[in-house]
């Protein structure tokens, strides 16, 4: 497939990279210099990296981020995570067929000391969070090590093309998350009391208060910290269907590494499970990335996620189906089509709802879980441990960024480098970032002028953001109360067309309506961000309002992009003033990639269901232990290896707890299983830092 | 509450499961006390899996070729694989004075009937291809030994434990006995009192503890080992592998293969680290990852997947309490497994009950002898 990889994309820039050459089992494959053999593979159409030594199932990639051992292949003889490895010139990459086979080493090896290294501060984790920290440390020039698994800084900020909410002096908003990444790396290499290793995995802290490191996969050292933060981040959650292991079955977060970050394009058309925030912005970027999005199921009478994410896809052909879940992913040796089912006021499945649409692969984002083991550990340990970013509460990357913040300042004072106390502005500011979005109320155009030119806003909830209110040079945006969450609102007609509003506002919720030219048939200016699907002036648009309703059907009037616009593209048309204002976008998606295949009907209970992916257990072998009456989790991995497995129940710990619940025991009564090293599996040759 | 039972076990472990199966089978009431929420939890499922009868006293030997008995057995008798696989031990050499040590061990074993003998270092390395034949000398090998799945075996048992009508209270303390008599005639818990013609004590770590609630000390003090275990691999390895020499910061250590392709290993601590503390420390894995390494080169792509670390229940000698206390004459001991809890475990079950019920056999009073609680502790095990 020569269409593997993103060639072009309107927010990310596609660097020029070499190619080099490598073997798929017996095939020559070309991949590029540097990317992960996972993300080659994909890019080469392959999906399938093995089989299951239990019951041969296929396997593939699932979560992107090494913390499972799904994408397992052999990379010149040695088993590796392909989604952790890269791939070299003529590297022999085979598929892996039950279990791998050690290879021979003969030499003898040299053995040398794991270095250890002190610090005053110790930063699992180089995202928004640990960034955030690492820089009020970084000023106070305390020795600060982050350690990061990945290749750049940033954390999960690297994936996010779509511009951020929240205020601007506080959380950068309206800065696009790749560009947020940069700021915030750019300010830490200032600082010289701030080391960095990427490409490097904490593995556990030990009960002697020292915490081991694998480095670039090749080198174990020791790092003795005095305190350690926890950022690391969260783990997607999981969802037991039939067919939730095949390939192409997989988290909204790893996908977005592998499109935004590896720039492969690992599907054709695509289903979303869960509509909160990272749901609808996951359908987005797969828009961004020319990637057919077929629908979103979200099992709550309304999406969680903000409404103008919501909006923002709905206007551009993707349809939102709430009250609804999927019931089963279909396909043989991978993803063909989803089959998804109303939820009645219980949240069961409505017998006869069934509906199927062909798709290869489907997204789950129905949540994510703090990476909470460092923190345990450290506790267990007895080191002054902190958290903050997801790791601590599961929130927006600006409100990573704030609690990253104060944890520095708070880490800080506990090493006695810092008097002052943390200003209560800022726990405000915190708790301000961290509001759930407000009721929905649909705009009210009445409220804008119809003469010369005004924005509109399409903004249809409070939530905590107001760069449009910053941004404006003549000051006719503002929120009431002075606060960040609020509508904006108009309070003078001076506006002058600067569409810097437009451009700024994340939600992409603010149109600019014109008209001086022509009082009953004005211009509006959209804001648009998907021109991989590319409008021209004179091209057929249909206009929808906010929720993506059908308005009218018109021609492009113009097109407009400059530097100023920060890669958001301004489309213009000209409608009747009678519906001016509700103009909020247009359709992008053709119906038919929309509608669904010919309906099936299921088994009922899904016993078949796997709940444990690493060591294939399925949910009925769970729930007769559980109707038999344990209530251990130990003891139902001694049992089945259910969380036994290389992610070391990371995966299914919360599936099993789903299935407790269901059986209706309560949580108090279960035992849940015990945390032991290692994060994530290293070789015997790492730990003893050998050479041949 | 007036139900008495013929016998309460405190723990569920190693030990306190298969004795609860085996009196419950021969139809005996019994009762297993648990602080734990699940059968296996303390230090069973910290076991890594080997069995083997090639000790140096009749004691252990007798009752571990019961065990391996029992063990490769127990599909065909309960139906649940416990994952028993007949591997065999070695105990390679490497210096003239281990060949010696254990040439002249191999003599007594072989004089008490095991099937042992000493391999050159080539017929050796057919058995375990990866060896490091450098000043190899050559290796034991007990082609009997093998090893299984602690966790399947004691939830297999434990299932059959409760079909033969074995009760199970976890989530349960034992705080105390009520003694009238010199006996005991209930067990108290945190949360209720049961009382019983016969306790057994086999509480593993915490088993002084537990006896000095009846007033009787006995000498069983934990120390700590750290194991691991790999991700699952191609069978290579023959038999376990147990490497006798001493190296800084380590006696002896050894690992195998299970029969679902993981490598297991595990290493004794030098000096030993004393007390109940199970939490992982920075040094074992470049500790281990170096050994094993010298000693199997291809090893060093063998991926970590997680690591332990559990305790020897230790007696001054090396050997098991077990028996009848004559302080209190209905309360029993079987404690200071070692750290050999797993492997003695079927075996020591069936001789409890022997013990208990007094129907022993012809070779049972010279066993029980060096498990003896009143002996004076002075001698001392080969290889512990």
């Amino acid at each position: 497939m020569s269409d593997g990889w993103i060639t072009e994309h309107p927010i990310l820039s596609i660097p020029k990279r070499r190619k080099i050459g490598f073997y798929w089992n017996d095939t020559r494959l070309r991949a590029h210099d540097g990317e992960v053999i996972s993300s080659a593979l994909f890019a080469n159409g392959i999906h399938v990296f093995g089989h299951h030594v239990k019951d041969s199932s296929a396997q593939g990639i699932f979560c992107a981020n090494g913390q499972c051992a799904q994408c397992v292949v052999i990379a010149n003889g040695i088993p590796v995570k392909a989604c952790m490895t890269r791939v070299e010139e003529n590297m022999i990459v085979e598929s892996v067929q039950g279990l791998p086979e050690l290879p021979k080493v003969v030499d003898k090896f040299q053995f040398s000391k794991s270095k250890e290294i002190a610090a005053d501060v110790l930063i699992i984790g180089g995202g928004p969070a640990g960034l955030s920290a690492a820089l009020q440390l970084g000023e106070r020039g305390i020795n600060t090590l982050i350690v990061d698994d990945k290749d750049r800084l940033g954390g999960k900020l690297v994936l996010q093309t779509h511009k951020f909410f929240g205020s601007i002096e506080d959380c950068y908003a309206g800065t696009r998350g790749i560009e947020i990444a940069e700021i915030l790396g750019d300010r830490i290499r200032s600082h010289r009391s701030v080391k960095v290793w990427l490409n490097s995995t904490a593995l556990y802290v030990f009960s002697d208060k020292k915490v081991g490191v694998v480095t670039s996969g090749r080198n174990y050292r020791i790092v003795h910290p005095r305190v350690i933060l926890n950022a690391a981040g969260a783990r997607e959650r999981s969802l037991v269907f039939p067919g939730n292991t095949l390939p192409g079955v997989y988290g909204a977060g790893a996908f977005q590494t592998l499109v935004n970050r590896d720039l492969v394009k690992p599907a054709r058309r695509l289903f979303v499970v869960g509509g909160g925030n990272v749901g609808l912005i996951v359908a987005y970027h797969a828009l961004q990335a020319g990637i057919e999005v077929v629908g979103l199921v979200e099992a709550l009478p309304q999406c969680s996620g903000y409404k103008v994410h919501a909006d923002k896809i709905k206007r551009l052909g993707v349809p939102l189906y709430t009250r609804h879940t999927i019931l089963s992913a279909n396909g043989n040796e991978r993803v063909e089509s989803i089959t998804v089912g109303t939820l009645d006021d219980d949240f069961k499945p409505v017998a006869g709802t069934e509906k199927t649409y062909g798709c290869d692969t489907v997204l789950i984002a129905v949540g994510l879980d703090p990476v909470n083991e460092f923190y345990k550990e450290a506790e267990q340990a007895g080191v002054k441990v902190f958290a903050a970013g997801d790791a601590r509460e599961i929130a927006e990357a600006s409100t990573a960024m704030f609690s990253g913040k104060i944890a520095g300042m708070e880490i800080a004072r506990e090493l006695g480098r810092e008097d002052g106390s943390i200003p209560r502005t800022w726990y405000q500011e915190a708790s301000i970032l961290n509001t759930p979005p407000g009721v929905e109320q649909a705009p009210d155009y009445d409220s804008f002028p119809e003469v010369d030119i005004t924005p509109v806003f399409h903004c249809t909830q409070e939530i905590p953001c107001n760069p449009c209110v910053s941004v404006c040079p003549q000051g006719v945006i503002s929120i009431p109360g002075d606060t960040l969450l609020g509508k904006p609102q108009i309070v003078n007609e001076d506006c002058i067309g600067c569409n810097k509003c437009v451009f700024i506002c994340p939600g992409l919720a603010i149109s600019l309506v014109d008209y001086r030219k022509d009082q009953d048939n004005p211009v509006v200016s959209l804001a648009y961000e998907v021109y991989n699907y590319e409008y021209k002036k004179g091209d057929l648009v249909l206009l929808t309002d906010y929720e993506g309703n059908p308005l009218h059907e018109t021609v492009v009037l113009d097109t407009v992009i400059s530097k100023a616009s920060k890669k958001t593209q301004i489309i213009k048309v000209r409608v009747p003033k009678g519906i001016a204002k509700r103009v909020a976008g247009f359709k992008i998606q053709r119906d038919e990639v929309t509608v669904p295949k010919n309906e099936i009907t299921l088994d009922k209970i899904p016993d078949d269901a796997i709940v444990c992916r690493c060591e294939r257990v399925a949910a009925g072998e769970i729930r007769t232990l559980i109707r038999k009456g344990i209530r251990d989790l130990n003891q139902i991995k001694a049992i089945t290896r259910a969380g036994m497995g290389a992610c070391g129940s990371k995966t299914c710990e919360n599936l099993i707890l789903q299935l407790f619940k269901e059986q209706g025991v309560p949580p108090e009564e279960v035992t849940l299983s015990t945390i032991r090293p290692l994060f994530a599996e290293a070789p015997l040759g790492v730990f003893s830092n050998s050479s041949q | 509450m007036n139900k008495s039972y013929d016998l309460i076990v405190i723990g569920a472990g190693s030990i306190g499961v298969p004795v609860a199966t085996e009196f419950a089978k021969k139809g005996q009431s019994v009762l297993v006390i648990d602080s734990l929420s699940s059968p296996g939890q303390g230090q069973d499922k910290k076991a890594i899996g080997g069995i083997r009868a090639t000790h140096s006293d009749k004691g252990k030997i007798v009752v571990c070729q019961r065990s391996i008995e029992i063990c490769s057995q127990w599909e065909g008798m309960y139906g649940d694989d416990i994952q028993w696989r007949s591997n065999g031990y070695s105990f390679p050499a490497y210096t003239k004075k281990d060949e010696k040590i254990l040439r002249d061990l191999m003599n007594i074993q072989q004089g008490f009937g095991l099937n042992i003998k000493w391999l050159s270092p080539e017929e050796y390395r057919e058995l375990n291809p990866g060896i490091n034949m450098e000043g190899l000398r050559g290796s034991t090998y007990s082609p009997e030994d093998g090893s299984a799945s602690p966790l399947l075996f004691t939830q297999s048992c434990y299932f059959n434990a409760v079909e033969y009508g074995a009760e199970f209270k976890f989530n349960e303390a034992v705080v105390g006995f009520h003694i009238e008599n010199s006996k005991i005639t209930s067990v108290r818990t945190n949360k209720g009192t049961y009382h019983s013609s016969h306790v057994l004590n086999a509480s593993g770590s915490f088993a002084r503890e537990v006896s000095q609630m009846a007033g009787i000390d006995i000498p069983v003090d934990p120390d700590s080992h750290e194991a691991g275990i790999s991700e699952p691999v191609e069978p290579f390895m023959g038999p376990m592998v147990v490497d006798i020499r001493k190296r800084p910061g380590s006696k002896n250590f050894y690992f195998y293969q299970s029969s679902q392709g993981q490598v297991v290993f595990c290493m004794t601590p030098d000096p030993p680290i004393p007390g109940r503390d199970n939490r992982a420390t920075s040094k074992f894995l470049p500790m281990i990852a170096r050994r094993m390494i010298t000693i199997m080169p291809m090893l060093a792509n063998l991926r970590v997947r997680r690591t332990w670390r559990g305790l020897y229940p230790m007696t001054p000698d090396g050997f098991p309490i077990v028996g009848r206390m004559r302080e209190l004459e209905n309360f029993y001991q079987a404690v200071g497994m070692c750290g050999q809890g797993f492997m003695l475990g079927p075996g020591m079950a069936e001789l409890i009950y022997r013990l208990m019920t007094e129907t022993y056999n012809s070779e049972d009073p010279e066993i029980l002898k060096s498990f003896d609680p009143y002996r004076d502790f002075k001698g001392q095990e080969i290889f512990k």
